[in-house]
C-alpha cells in the first residue's frame, strides 16, 4: 500500500478538481457532500470515501479521467482510502484474519466441542450440546458487536456530530432507506456502471440477495433461539416451520448473491478498483457461500449418518465467518451506513 | 498489404454531439453509416465532452427546466448577444426544434438532471446533461454501437474530392496509415479550428502563443479549409473567437471547466505593470465573463492577475489551482513577480476610491468607486484584509466562429446545387451565432443541425 500521506494528498487533489467541476453532482451522495466543503482533510476524505459505493459512473463520465493529465479516478482512490479507514477505525486494533485460518480454527473448535459424539435423526444437540453452542457463539458475537460499536463510534466521532443527531428519527429513516434500497447504486432507476460502463441492476440485485439472505438467516437463528428459550421447542424444526423456512430462503439468497457478486467481479473493469482488496472481498463471499451451502446440506441430510460430520463443518465455517467479521469486508456496511446518515444530516442542514 | 478503402452510404466526419446526432438519425432510415473521429477513443467527442447543458425553448415547466422560455425571448436573447449577426430562419429553426431535440436525445438513452445549484443560474433556460458532456457522448456512442454504426477512431480526413457539388471520395489517415473513403453523402461535423496553433498565430500573431485552448486538441479546422478550398462559402469572422479568462496555470489543451475563475468581479485585475485596465464590476458575471479573454489577450504578454483579499474567499466557485497567498500587498507583488511599488499604489488608489455601500455579489449592488479610471461599478470593496490572494490569468479559447455557410437543409453552400455535403455543429454554428454567445446554444445547434444533416444525408444517399 502507498503511504497514507500520499493517499490523502491524492484524495485531496481529486476533490479540489471535482469541486471545481461538479458535473457529477446529480449522480450520488458523494458529490453533493463534496460541494458542502471547500477543504478536504483526512477525516473528510474518510467520510466521502465511505459514502462512495464504488459504482464508477463518475469515472466513465469524467473529462479528466486518465489519460488526461489530471488523471482523475475517484472510485479507485476512494477504494484505497476506504481500505485504510477500515484499519484506522478497527477496535481494539486491526488484525488481518485469513479466511482459511479462520475456518480451520472454527472447525477445530467445533470438533473439540463435539468430541467423538455421533447421533442420528437430526439430533444436533446430541453432537454438540445446546449450552456449548450458545456459549461459544454468544462469546464471539459479543466481541463482534463490541468491535462494531467501537468502530462506529470512532467513525462518528470524526464527524463532529453528537450521537443524538445520529438517532434523529427522520434522518435515520431516510438514511436507512438509502442503505436498504442501495439508492446510490441505482443511478435514478437504471442501475450502476458495474461490471462495465453499461448501466445494470445486476450488482444491486446480487447484493440484495446477499444482504437480505444474511438477514433472513439471522432471523431464522433468532426465531429458533426464541422457540428454544421461551417455548422450549427444540431443534430440529419441521421443514415448513418458521425458522427452517426463513433459513432456507436466506440460504438460497446467500448462494445466489455471493456467486453473482463473484461472477460480476470476474468481469469488472479493473481500472476503477483497488485490486489489493480482492482477497478481503473474496474471503467474505466464499465464507458466506460456504456457510449457506453447508447449512442447506445439513438441512437436507440431517436424518442421515452424515449429520454429525456436516454439523461440525457447518458450525466450523460459521465460526470462521464470525472470526473474520470484525476486520473483514462486512465492516463496509457499518461505515457506509453511518456515512449515509451523516450525508442526510448535512443535506438537511444545507451548506456548512 | 493494399491500402484500406472505407465505404458507407453516409460518412460523418467528426465525433462530437452534432456528428453522433447526424450518424444516429441517418442510421434510423436504414442506410449504412461510418463515423470518422480524429481523436483516439479516450478523447472522443470533441468539445462536447467538456459541455454540460443545452439551451431549450419551452412553454411550460418540464422535469429538467423551470418556468418558461418561449421562442421570442430566446430569439431576442440571441439578437442581443449577436448584435444581429444571425440568420433568422436558421436561428428560429434551432429554437423551435429544441424541445423535440430533448425528447429525441432521451430516446437514445441521454439523461438530464434536475438542475441543482448551477453556478450561472441557468435552470430556466438550459437543460443539464446528467454527468455532463462526456456522459452524453457515452450514451450516443453506446447507441451507435447497438445500431451497427461503424466508428473509426484516429481517423483524420486529409482530402475531399467534390465535383459539381457531389462528394465521391476522400482520403484520410487511419491510425497514421493513408486510406481512402467513399460515400454517397458526407456530413461535416468536425468542429472549429481553435486547437490549430499555427492557424491561431496566423490570425492573432505571436500573442496566440500565450493562449490556452480550453477544449479538445483535435479541432484543427482541417475540414473547414478543405471545404473552403472546394468553393464552400464561409461564415463568421475568422478573426473572432470566444475566449474567457482562465487560470494561467491551466494545461495548454483540454483544461475544461475547472480552470475558469469566477473571482474577477470580487477584486481587481491588473496587468504586468500592476495597472488596472477594465471595470471589473461592469455587469453580472455570467454576462461579462466572456469579455475577459479578449481583455487579457490585449495586455502585454497576454497575462493579468486577479487580486482579492480574505473578505471574499468562499464567495465564488472554487477553481482547480489554489490562489497564491501573501501577508501583504508587497509580498503578493513579489510572489506574482509584479512591480511591488506599483501594485501597492494601484491598490491604495483603488481603496481610496471605494465608496461605502451594501455588498451583495448576487446583484448589481451599490459598492462602487468614485473618481477612478477605469472605475469599478459594483462590488467594489477595499482590498485590505490579509492574507491577500492572486490568480494568474490567461486568455482561454472556447471556440472559433469561422465556418461554412449552410441552408435550412444543412447543405453546405457554394459547392453546387443540391449538394450531398452537409454540415452540423461548431463548423456551421457561425450561421446562427456570428458574434457573442449564449450559454448552451452550441449544443442545441449541434443537436438540431446534426439531426437535419443526418436526415438529409440519408435522403441524398438513398437517391
Amino acid at each position: 500500500m502507498q503511504p497514507l500521506s500520499n493517499l490523502i494528498a491524492e484524495g485531496e487533489r481529486l476533490m479540489v478538481i471535482c469541486n471545481a467541476c461538479r458535473y457529477c453532482e446529480g449522480y450520488c451522495a458523494v458529490f453533493p457532500a463534496m460541494e458542502r466543503r471547500l477543504n478536504f482533510s483526512e477525516t473528510d476524505l474518510n467520510y466521502l470515501a465511505n459514502l462512495c459505493h464504488n459504482c464508477a459512473e463518475c469515472y466513465y463520465s469524467c473529462q479528466y479521467a486518465p489519460p488526461h493529465e489530471f488523471a482523475v479516478n475517484v472510485p479507485q482512490v476512494f477504494a484505497q482510502i476506504r481500505a485504510r479507514s477500515y484499519q484506522n477505525y478497527a477496535w481494539p486494533g486491526f488484525v488481518r484474519v485469513g479466511a482459511w485460518w479462520a475456518v480451520t480454527a472454527g472447525i477445530i473448535v467445533a470438533a473439540w466441542l463435539a468430541g467423538a459424539r455421533s447421533a442420528a435423526g437430526a439430533n444436533f444437540y446430541a453432537v454438540i450440546s445446546h449450552e456449548a453452542m450458545v456459549a461459544t457463539f454468544a462469546f464471539v458475537s459479543a466481541f463482534i458487536l463490541a468491535a462494531y460499536v467501537a468502530g462506529f463510534l470512532r467513525f462518528w466521532r470524526e464527524s463532529g456530530e453528537s450521537l443524538a443527531r445520529f438517532f434523529q428519527p427522520s434522518t435515520l429513516l431516510q438514511a436507512a432507506r438509502d442503505a436498504l434500497w442501495l439508492k446510490n447504486l441505482d443511478s435514478h432507476g437504471v442501475g450502476c456502471t458495474y461490471p462495465n460502463q453499461q448501466h445494470s441492476q445486476a450488482r444491486r440485485r446480487f447484493h440484495h440477495c446477499t444482504f437480505y439472505g444474511f438477514l433472513l438467516c439471522l432471523a431464522s437463528t433468532t426465531v429458533a433461539a426464541a422457540y428454544h428459550s421461551i417455548f422450549g421447542w427444540q431443534a430440529p424444526h419441521a421443514y415448513f416451520s418458521v425458522p427452517v423456512v426463513l433459513g432456507t430462503l436466506g440460504g438460497i439468497g446467500l448462494l445466489i448473491g455471493p456467486v453473482g457478486l463473484y461472477w460480476l467481479k470476474r468481469r469488472r473493469d479493473t481500472a476503477i478498483v483497488d485490486i489489493k482488496q480482492d482477497s478481503m472481498d473474496m474471503s467474505f463471499l466464499a465464507l458466506l457461500f460456504l456457510t449457506s451451502l453447508t447449512g442447506l446440506l445439513l438441512l437436507a441430510l440431517r436424518e442421515t449418518t452424515a449429520m454429525g460430520t456436516l454439523l461440525r463443518i457447518h458450525l466450523g465455517i460459521v465460526l470462521g465467518l464470525f472470526l473474520t467479521l470484525p476486520y473483514g469486508k462486512f465492516v463496509h456496511g457499518i461505515y457506509r451506513s453511518a456515512a449515509l446518515v451523516r450525508s442526510v444530516l448535512e443535506a438537511s442542514r444545507g451548506k456548512d | 498489404m493494399g491500402e484500406q478503402t472505407i465505404e458507407a452510404d453516409v460518412v460523418v466526419v467528426g465525433g462530437g454531439n452534432a456528428a453522433l446526432c447526424a450518424a444516429l438519425v441517418a442510421r434510423e432510415s436504414g442506410v449504412s453509416v461510418t463515423v470518422l473521429e480524429s481523436a483516439p477513443v479516450e478523447y472522443r467527442g470533441g468539445n462536447s465532452r467538456h459541455t454540460r447543458n443545452m439551451r431549450c425553448m419551452h412553454e411550460t415547466p418540464t422535469n429538467v427546466l423551470t418556468d418558461a422560455y418561449i421562442e421570442d425571448e430566446y430569439f431576442s436573447d440571441l439578437l442581443r448577444v449577436t448584435e444581429g449577426n444571425t440568420a433568422e430562419n436558421l436561428a428560429r429553426l434551432v429554437i423551435r426544434d429544441s424541445p423535440q431535440a430533448i425528447q429525441w436525445m432521451k430516446s437514445y438513452g441521454v439523461r438530464f438532471q434536475p438542475s441543482l445549484e448551477g453556478t450561472l443560474h441557468l435552470s430556466r433556460t438550459n437543460a443539464f446533461f446528467l454527468g455532463g458532456g462526456k456522459a452524453l457522448m457515452n450514451a450516443y456512442y453506446a447507441a451507435a454501437h447497438q445500431r451497427g454504426i461503424r466508428v473509426l477512431y484516429n481517423a483524420e480526413v486529409t482530402e475531399l474530392h467534390i465535383r459539381d457539388g457531389k462528394f465521391k471520395s476522400g482520403r484520410l489517415l487511419l491510425n497514421g496509415q493513408p486510406a481512402e473513403f467513399r460515400a454517397k453523402a458526407l456530413v461535416a461535423a468536425s468542429g472549429g479550428f481553435e486547437s490549430n496553433l499555427e492557424w491561431l498565430e496566423e490570425v492573432w500573431g505571436e500573442a496566440a502563443r500565450n493562449f490556452i485552448i480550453r477544449g479538445t486538441p483535435y479541432n484543427k479546422g482541417k475540414l473547414i479549409k478543405l471545404l473552403m478550398g472546394q468553393g464552400a462559402e464561409s461564415v463568421g469572422d475568422p478573426k473572432q473567437c470566444h475566449a474567457v479568462a482562465v487560470d494561467g496555470r491551466a494545461p495548454k489543451f483540454d483544461g475544461g471547466i475547472v480552470t475558469r475563475l469566477d473571482c474577477l468581479p470580487l477584486g481587481i485585475v491588473v496587468n504586468k505593470r500592476a495597472e488596472r485596465f477594465y471595470d471589473e464590476g461592469q455587469d453580472l458575471w455570467p454576462k461579462r465573463y466572456a469579455i475577459w479573454g479578449r481583455l487579457v489577450a490585449e495586455q502585454a504578454d497576454q497575462i493579468a492577475w486577479s487580486i482579492i483579499d480574505s473578505k471574499v474567499m468562499g464567495r465564488f466557485m472554487p477553481s482547480v489551482f489554489p490562489p497564491i497567498p501573501a501577508a501583504s500587498i508587497r509580498d503578493l507583488a513579489l510572489a506574482l513577480a509584479l512591480p511591488a511599488q506599483d501594485l501597492e499604489a494601484t491598490v491604495r488608489e483603488f481603496n481610496l476610491a471605494v465608496r461605502p455601500g451594501r455588498f451583495d455579489h448576487q446583484i448589481l449592488d451599490d459598492c462602487r468607486t468614485e473618481g477612478l479610471n477605469p472605475p469599478k461599478s459594483h462590488w467594489a470593496q477595499a482590498i485590505d484584509l490579509a492574507p491577500f490572494y492572486g490568480y494568474p490569468l490567461r486568455p482561454g479559447i472556447t471556440f472559433t466562429y469561422l465556418g461554412v455557410k449552410v441552408n435550412e437543409r444543412a447543405e453546405v453552400q457554394g459547392l453546387g446545387s443540391r449538394t450531398n455535403v452537409f454540415a452540423a455543429g461548431e463548423i456551421m454554428a457561425g450561421n446562427v451565432v456570428g458574434k457573442g454567445y449564449l450559454a448552451g446554444l452550441g449544443m442545441t445547434i449541434g443537436v438540431v443541425f446534426g439531426r437535419i444533416a443526418g436526415r438529409e444525408a440519408a435522403r441524398a444517399a438513398a437517391q
